[in-house]
This record gives C-alpha cells, structure tokens and sequence, in this order.
C-alpha cells in the first residue's frame, strides 16, 4: 500500500530572496490500495502533479510522509524499482541521443539487473511486444517515432523493472483522442499482467473513469472528494458537480 | 457565399521536396464554423498556416486561396500583413508560446492594435476593458500589467479571444484552442467562442482532434488524414454516418471513451 499522510508543500514564489511561500499542498492524507487505480482529478494549478512528484521521491514533502508498505519513499533503496512514471510530456522524457532500446534497460542498468548481449534483446523485445511496438523500433530514436509510439515505449520503460505502482502523470492527455484510447487499453492490459497498482493523475475525467476504480478530486492543494467509479454520479461536493457537468463529450 | 474558396492547395517542403497538404479544396459559409479534423500530423495545423501564408520559409505552397474574391496567394507581404490579424485572425494552441514572454500583455496588445486602428491611448485601453470583461476576465487592467508567466492557460486563450473581439475580424481560425486546457477551462473558453462568433457573426476555421469539441460548436466538418481531405460535410451527417473507413474509426474511438462514461453515469439511476 502507498499511503500519502498529512503531507503538507510549499514553494518559494517571487524572486530569489522573496519570504512570499505558495502552499501547494496542504495536509493531503490518501493511500492506493493493493491492485488499485486511484485517479487524481483536478485543474491546473491544484497541486497534483506536485503530489506525484512528492510520491515518486523526486521531492520531498515539508511535513508528513509517503510510505510504501510502511517505509518513507525518502530513502531511495524503498522506491528504486518498485514505484515508476509515465509523465505527460513524452518528447521530453526520452534521451534524444539513445536508441528506443538503451531507452528501455537505462532504469534496469541503474539497478544493476542489467543482463548480457541474447538477454537483452530478449528483454526489450518482450517489453516491445507487450507495448504493441515490434522489434524494428529496436533501434529507432526518439524523433522517428509518433506521439503515440514515444508514449509506448515510455510505458515500456516504466515497466521493465516491474514496479508494483505505476505513476501516471498526465500520460494521455497530449495524444489525439483516437490514440489515447489504445493507450487506455494498452494500461489496462499491462496492469493485470504485472499486477500493478496505477496513481493516474488527469484533468480528464472521461479519460479517468475508462481506467480508474477510485477517484479523488483535488481543488486547490486539497482533497475535495474521494468517491469510488461506480459512484461517481451521486458525487456530493460542489466541485466535483461541475467538473461533471462541464464535460464535452460526443 | 463563401468567405474562402480553396482550391487545389499543395503545400510542399523544399528541403524533403515533400508534399505535407497534397491537394486541398474545400469553401467556408459565410457566417459558418468549419472544422478540420484529424491526428497529429495529418496537415490540418499547415493548412491554415498556408492560408495566413505564416508557414515557415521553407514550406512553398500553391493553388487559389480566395478570401472574399482576393487570392491570397497572389498578395504582396506588405498587403497580407495588413489583413493578418484585422481580416483573418489566429487564435493558437499554446497561449504561453504565442505572447511574447519578455513584454507585459499590455504592450503586446497595444503593439497589435495599433498596427491596425489609430486609436489613442484610452479608446484602447476602453475597447481592450470591455472586450476582457466579456470574456469574463475580472480586473482586466491588473491583467494587461502582468507578464504571460503569470497567467493561466486558460486565462491566456481568453485574452487572445478578447483581442479577436476588438479587432472584429471576418474569419477566426482556431488552431486547437482548447487542447491544452483542463475541462472546466476548456468549456469555458469554448463558450467564448460560441458567444463570439453570435455576437459578431464571423465565420471559423476550428481545428482539433477531438469529435466531441468539433461537435459543439462546429456547423460542417472536414476530415483531414496525411495531407489529404478523406471527407467533408454537414457536422450532423458525418457524425452519424460516416462514409470513410477512418471517418468511421475515429468516431468509433471517440465513442468508446464517452460511451463507457455514460454508461457509468446512468448505471442504477
């Protein structure tokens, strides 16, 4: 289980010397079950994303804690491996200089799990065919690829040390429509597989309520609401109200 | 009548010598929201760049473009650039990329104006106010004093939409405006454009990749797929019947996202 508790952040806004801190998050306490995809929901600006960095170790909260099974994330040795993340901006996220295989056994070489010569191209292979991509893309770089394909094999990275949560940081929302839902499936398939549990942090909620179990909304740096999927229509908060009422669909 | 007529419009890459649009005709209404659908890459963004001729230099392109009986093709720099902006005006993406980020709003949009209307400094400021009040932009002069970093993206499309307002142009074009934005932003910015287009009743290209936005405010449709038009219509006809293979396969995707939420919305009501 990973529980977030009373986790409070804050940064710096203004200049270099300014005394002026934006609370980002304030007094955030959730967990993400065993097998579960717990959807984060709110605008920009609300501190979700922040929450996802806070869980992937990449920064650490001013007060509370993130545990995995009960030990702080702080210490890399708790989360290296066992939490992961896709995050939204796929171009960004890959090295331009390495090929979609180096791409793929940089996380398993920092672990030292990194295999010889026939294995490794089994490996990626293996993680290739699980994305949907086939051996060619192998040696592709990052600017061959689509959207859609750069996606995938940041998915495939993700996955390759077979983390048990699986951090999703807006992992679909900049791909066309008809692209994100292949992706939606793709993750649904790979979380039975790897029996993972998903944090997908999103604006979309139609996007969410393909995937998720369990929603929290998030306003301003808090939790509004926590409702489970199939509840989401008797929702309570007023802001969860309109985030539903204001959606555009076909 | 049609405020544009497009015909055969190829736009090419000189360094590739490849062709990005291949052959393009389509017309817009006047008063009429045309929208041009399709993946990333499919040419839609390079279309209406063509038609501003603001595609990058090395991008040639050719055919008729008439815009209200003008070929824009055939005009000089100097007179295109006088109906950038004041005739066709542009409506991008990406808020923070389309202002300058080293000047306040405010200069920006004093820069833009007055390269069209000679207004002096207080019309400006007045028209500017009225227009950012209707978009609902509250204390529109604390606004125009702050730098794009400061702002929202959603609150950055609602200015460049309030300019589109003072400027009063014959045709919008929307390139993906609320694709960047979240759900309660993307509606609002949405309804914007709904309401500007009854109170001026200017004609609009809109682009974007999804069914369900074009479907709001769109009056025909145009589906784009590597540089080709595979079909254009009625919004209405081609939603529900849709000819082409990837017409279809679009909507079918589009609906299987909408379709699950539905469904889990209605369950046991």
């Amino acid at each position: 289980m990973l529980t977030v508790e009373q986790v409070e952040k804050s940064y710096v806004q203004g200049g270099l010397f300014s005394k002026h801190r934006q609370q980002v998050l304030k007094k955030v306490t959730l967990e993400c079950r065993h097998g579960e995809c717990l959807g984060i929901i709110g605008e920009s600006g609300s501190g979700k994303s922040t929450l996802g960095r806070l869980m992937l170790g990449l920064e650490s909260p001013d007060r509370g804690a993130i545990r995995l099974e009960g030990k702080d994330v702080k210490d890399r040795r708790v989360r290296m491996g066992r939490i992961s993340a896709v995050f939204q901006n796929y171009t960004s996220s890959i090295n331009p200089f390495l090929t979609v295989q180096d791409a793929i056994m940089e996380p398993m070489k920092a672990l030292q799990k990194s295999a010889q010569g026939q294995q490794v191209h089994a490996k990626v292979d293996m993680l290739l065919t699980q994305v949907g991509l086939d051996s060619s893309y192998r040696t592709k770089y990052p600017h061959e690829l689509s959207g859609g394909e750069a996606q995938r094999v940041c998915i495939a990275r993700a996955v390759s040390t077979e983390p048990q949560y699986l951090v999703l940081d807006e992992a679909v929302s900049s791909l066309d429509v008809s692209v994100q839902i292949q992706v939606l499936q793709l993750l649904r398939s790979l979380k039975s597989l790897y029996k993972m549990s998903y944090v997908f942090i999103t604006h979309d909620i139609q996007a969410a309520a393909y995937i998720c179990d369990r929603f929290v909304f998030f306003r301003e740096g808090q939790i509004e609401e926590t409702v489970s999927v199939d509840r989401l229509k008797h929702v309570q908060s007023d802001y969860a109200q309109q985030l539903l009422s204001h959606l555009i669909s076909l | 009548m049609n405020i544009v007529e497009v015909e055969h419009l190829k736009v090419w890459d000189t360094h590739t010598n490849q062709a990005i649009v291949h052959d393009s005709s389509f017309t817009v209404r006047q008063g009429s929201c045309m929208a041009i659908v399709g993946e990333s890459g499919s040419g839609k963004s390079v279309t209406c760049r063509a038609l501003m001729r603001l595609n990058k230099p090395n991008m040639r392109q050719s055919g008729k473009m008439l815009f209200q009986g003008t070929d824009l093709n055939q005009l000089s720099e100097k007179e295109m650039r006088r109906r950038r902006g004041k005739q066709l005006c542009m409506i991008l993406q990406q808020g923070m990329s389309a202002f300058d980020p080293s000047c306040m709003i405010g200069v920006h949009i004093r820069e833009t104006l007055q390269t069209h209307y000679h207004w002096n400094t207080r019309e400006l400021e007045r028209r500017m106010r009225l227009a950012m009040e209707s978009v609902m932009l509250r204390n529109p002069m604390d606004i125009l004093n702050k730098y794009p970093h400061q702002l929202s993206g959603g609150m950055l499309q609602r200015i460049m939409i309030a300019l589109a307002l003072v400027l009063e142009p014959d045709l919008i074009i929307a390139d993906e405006p609320t694709t960047a934005l979240d759900t309660i932003s993307q509606y609002e910015v949405l309804e914007q454009l709904i309401q500007l287009r009854e109170r001026m009743g200017c004609s609009m290209i809109f682009i974007s990749h999804d069914l369900g936005v074009v479907r709001k405010i769109a009056d025909d449709v145009m589906v784009m797929k590597d540089g080709k038009i595979v079909e254009q219509g009625n919004m209405q006809s081609v939603l529900q019947e849709p000819t082409h293979a990837y017409t279809r396969y679009l909507v079918s995707t589009r609906l299987e996202l909408s379709n699950h939420f539905k469904a889990l919305m209605q369950e046991g009501s």
